[in-house]
C-alpha cells in the first residue's frame, strides 16, 4: 500500500546519496584553500540549519537563540580539552548532551509561551549565555581559549597542513543531520511535530502530548547544533564568546532554512548552498570598503528571493515537478 | 450497565458568567445523543469540559467508569474520547492522509500500520480520493469530514461532534447524517452538538436541551420538540403560550 509515498522516500534517499558522493569528490577538483574554506562553511551551515529546522521548521517553535547551543558545543569541547585533556571527540558528544539538557531545561518554562513571545525569549536567553561566557574567568572570559597545537592528528581532530579532514567531517555532519531529518519525517515524532506546528489544540485532541513533542524536538535540534559548534571550535583552533556564540550564528542557522523552505527536508541544504557562498563572496569582493556595502547587497538578495519565492527555493523544484507530472 | 459518559453536577464559571450550572447528563453505550439549545446555552462549554480543554469549576466527569475530571485532553483521547471542532482545525500544511495519520498514531505505533488505518478511515468517510490533497485545499464540507475522519482514526469509544452538520448545503448535510449513522453502526457512541433542530432530531436517539447553562429538558426527540419549555427557549414565551 502507498507505493507512491515509499517511492518518494526512496528517491530522496538516493538523491542524497548521490549528492553526498559528488560532494565527497569535490576536493579532487578544488585545490584552492579559499574555496575549500567556503565549501566547509557551506556544509557546516547546511548541517546547522538542518538541525535548526527540526525544532523551528517541523515543530514550528521559531528559535533565534540557537547560537547558545552552538557555543555550548564549542566551549564544552575546548574546556574539556584544555583543562582536562579530554579528546575533542568525547567533548563533542558531551557538548551535545549538555546542550540537549539545557534546551529541555529552557523549554520547560518557555514552551508555555507562544509565537513571538517564544522567539523573544530565545533571543534573550542566548544573549544572557553570551554575557555569562564573556565574564566567566575560568573559561577565558572575553579573551577566549586558544587551542594548543599538537600537530596533525585524527585523535585530537586537529589539522594544520590541510583542510580536507574538516571538509569530510563537515560533510559527514551534514549527511547525519539530513538523515536524522529524513528518518524522523516518517515517524511518530515527525507527525506530532507538524501537527503541533499547524494546530496545537487539534493535536492535543488527537492524543499528541504537545509539550513533550516540543521538548523532543528541542533536544535533538540542540544536540546536533552543539556537535557543529564543537567542530567549528576545532576548525578555528581559537574561540571566544563572540566568535562562537554571537547572534549572527542564530541568524545564519535560520536563514538557509527559511530561504530554502522552512519545515522541508531539502530546504536547509538548498538554502545553505546558495546563501553561504553568497555571504562569503560578497564579503571578500565588496566587503573591504568598510562601509558595509557587502551587507547591503547581501540583504537585498535575501529580500528579493523571499519576495519571489515566499515558500522557499524548494517550491521552485516542486512546481516544475508538478508540471512534469501533468504531462 | 453503567453509562459510558456521565457529568455530575458540573459548573463552569468564566468570571461573573456562569456558562454551565449544575449540569448532570449521561450518555449510554451505542447511543446517538443530541445536545441542543439556543446560542449561548453553554453547549460548547460543556463539550470542551468533556473533551478536556479545561477542567470544570466544580463537579466531576466520568468516562468508562473512571474519573477524568482533571485529565488532560491528550490522555482522554488515549482513553477513547474523540472530538471535532466547531471551527475546523485542520493541519493546513499537511495532506489529508497525513492529517488522519496523526490520529491513527494513538493506537498504532508502527508507521506502516498507522498509514493503513488512516487509509481505512478515509475509505470509511468517503475522502479516499482526496488523500494526497493539502488540507488547506479542501472545500468546507470536506474539511468537516476530515475532522470526523481524524477523530475516528483515534478509534474512540465516544465521538464528540461539534456542529459538524451546520453550514452545509442540504445534500451535504444528508451525506453527513448518513456518516453519523454509519459511525454508530460501527459501535461508536456519539454525542453531537447542533442547533439546527430539523437536521438532528430524526438522527438522534435522545436529545438533551440546554438553556442558560442548565439542562432544560431531556428525552425522545419527538417529545422534546413539543415541550413548551423548549419552544419558549427557542422562540420566546408568546409562542409557547400559543402552543
Amino acid at each position: 500500500m502507498d507505493n507512491k509515498f515509499a517511492a518518494r522516500r526512496r528517491r530522496d534517499l538516493i538523491i542524497a546519496a548521490v549528492l553526498a558522493g559528488l560532494a565527497a569528490l569535490a576536493p579532487l577538483l578544488v585545490k584552492d584553500v579559499y574555496v575549500q574554506n567556503i565549501l566547509i562553511l557551506t556544509l557546516m551551515y547546511a548541517a546547522l540549519s538542518q538541525s535548526w529546522n527540526i525544532l523551528s521548521g517541523y515543530c514550528g517553535q521559531i528559535s533565534l537563540g540557537h547560537a547558545l547551543y552552538f557555543g555550548i558545543g564549542a566551549y564544552t569541547t575546548e574546556l574539556l580539552f584544555t583543562k582536562f585533556g579530554v579528546l575533542p571527540w568525547f567533548g563533542m558528544l558531551g557538548g551535545g548532551v549538555i546542550a540537549a539538557l539545557i534546551a529541555m531545561g529552557l523549554g520547560y518554562p518557555f514552551f508555555r509561551l507562544r509565537g513571538h513571545y517564544f522567539v523573544i525569549a530565545t533571543i534573550v536567553i542566548a544573549e544572557i549565555g553570551l554575557l555569562l561566557f564573556q565574564n566567566w574567568e575560568w573559561a577565558g572570559a572575553a579573551m577566549g581559549i586558544t587551542i594548543p597545537i599538537r600537530g596533525d592528528s585524527w585523535l585530537k581532530f586537529q589539522f594544520l597542513r590541510t583542510k580536507l579532514p574538516y571538509f569530510y567531517f563537515a560533510l559527514a555532519l551534514c549527511c547525519l543531520a539530513w538523515f536524522v531529518t529524513w528518518w524522523l519525517e516518517d515517524s511518530k515524532w515527525g507527525f506530532w511535530w507538524r501537527a503541533v506546528k499547524d494546530n496545537p489544540e487539534a493535536a492535543e485532541s488527537l492524543g499528541v502530548v504537545v509539550f513533550n513533542s516540543k521538548m523532543g524536538a528541542a533536544a535533538v535540534s540542540a544536540f546536533l547544533v552543539a556537535i557543529g559548534g564543537a567542530f567549528y571550535a576545532q576548525f578555528l583552533a581559537y574561540i571566544d564568546p563572540e566568535s562562537v556564540m554571537g547572534f549572527q550564528f542564530s541568524l545564519l542557522m535560520a536563514l538557509p532554512a527559511v530561504l530554502g523552505g522552512i519545515g522541508t527536508l531539502w530546504g536547509p541544504v538548498l538554502g545553505a548552498a546558495i546563501l553561504i557562498p553568497m555571504t562569503e563572496l560578497t564579503r571578500s569582493y565588496i566587503g573591504g570598503s568598510g562601509r558595509g556595502v557587502d551587507l547591503i547587497v547581501y540583504g537585498t538578495l535575501i529580500v528579493l528571493i523571499s519576495l519571489a519565492l515566499p515558500q522557499g527555493l524548494v517550491s521552485l523544484l516542486s512546481r516544475t515537478k508538478a508540471k512534469g507530472a501533468t504531462r | 450497565m453503567t453509562a459510558l459518559l456521565e457529568t455530575r453536577g458540573v459548573w463552569q464559571r468564566f468570571g461573573g458568567l456562569v456558562a454551565n450550572s449544575d449540569v448532570s447528563i449521561s450518555v449510554g453505550r451505542g447511543e446517538i445523543v443530541g445536545l441542543i439549545g439556543p446560542n449561548g446555552a453553554g453547549k460548547s462549554t460543556l463539550f470542551n469540559l468533556i473533551a478536556g480543554v479545561l477542567p470544570p469549576t466544580q463537579g466531576s466527569i466520568w468516562f468508562d467508569g473512571e474519573d477524568v475530571t482533571r485529565m488532560p485532553a491528550a490522555e482522554r483521547c488515549q482513553r477513547g474520547i474523540g472530538r471535532t471542532f466547531q471551527v475546523v482545525k485542520s493541519f493546513e500544511t499537511m495532506t489529508v492522509i497525513d492529517n488522519v495519520i496523526v490520529g491513527a498514531l494513538v493506537r498504532n505505533t508502527v508507521m506502516r500500520e498507522a498509514r493503513r488505518k488512516a487509509h481505512e478511515v478515509l475509505e470509511f468517510t468517503g475522502l479516499a480520493a482526496r488523500a494526497d490533497v493539502l488540507a488547506s485545499d479542501l472545500v468546507p464540507a470536506e474539511k468537516r469530514r476530515l475532522e470526523v475522519a481524524r477523530a475516528l482514526a483515534t478509534e474512540p469509544k465516544l465521538l464528540l461532534l461539534d456542529e459538524v452538520l451546520t453550514g452545509l448545503t442540504p445534500t451535504e448535510a444528508q451525506t453527513g447524517v448518513a456518516l453519523v449513522r454509519k459511525v454508530r453502526d460501527a459501535g461508536i457512541t456519539v454525542l453531537m452538538v447542533e442547533h439546527v433542530m430539523e437536521i438532528v432530531m430524526p438522527l438522534v436517539d435522545r436529545a438533551i436541551v440546554l438553556d442558560l447553562g442548565k439542562v432544560l429538558v431531556e428525552g425522545k426527540p419527538a417529545e422534546v420538540v413539543r415541550d413548551p419549555k423548549v419552544i419558549s427557549a427557542y422562540l420566546g414565551d408568546r409562542h409557547a403560550v400559543g402552543a
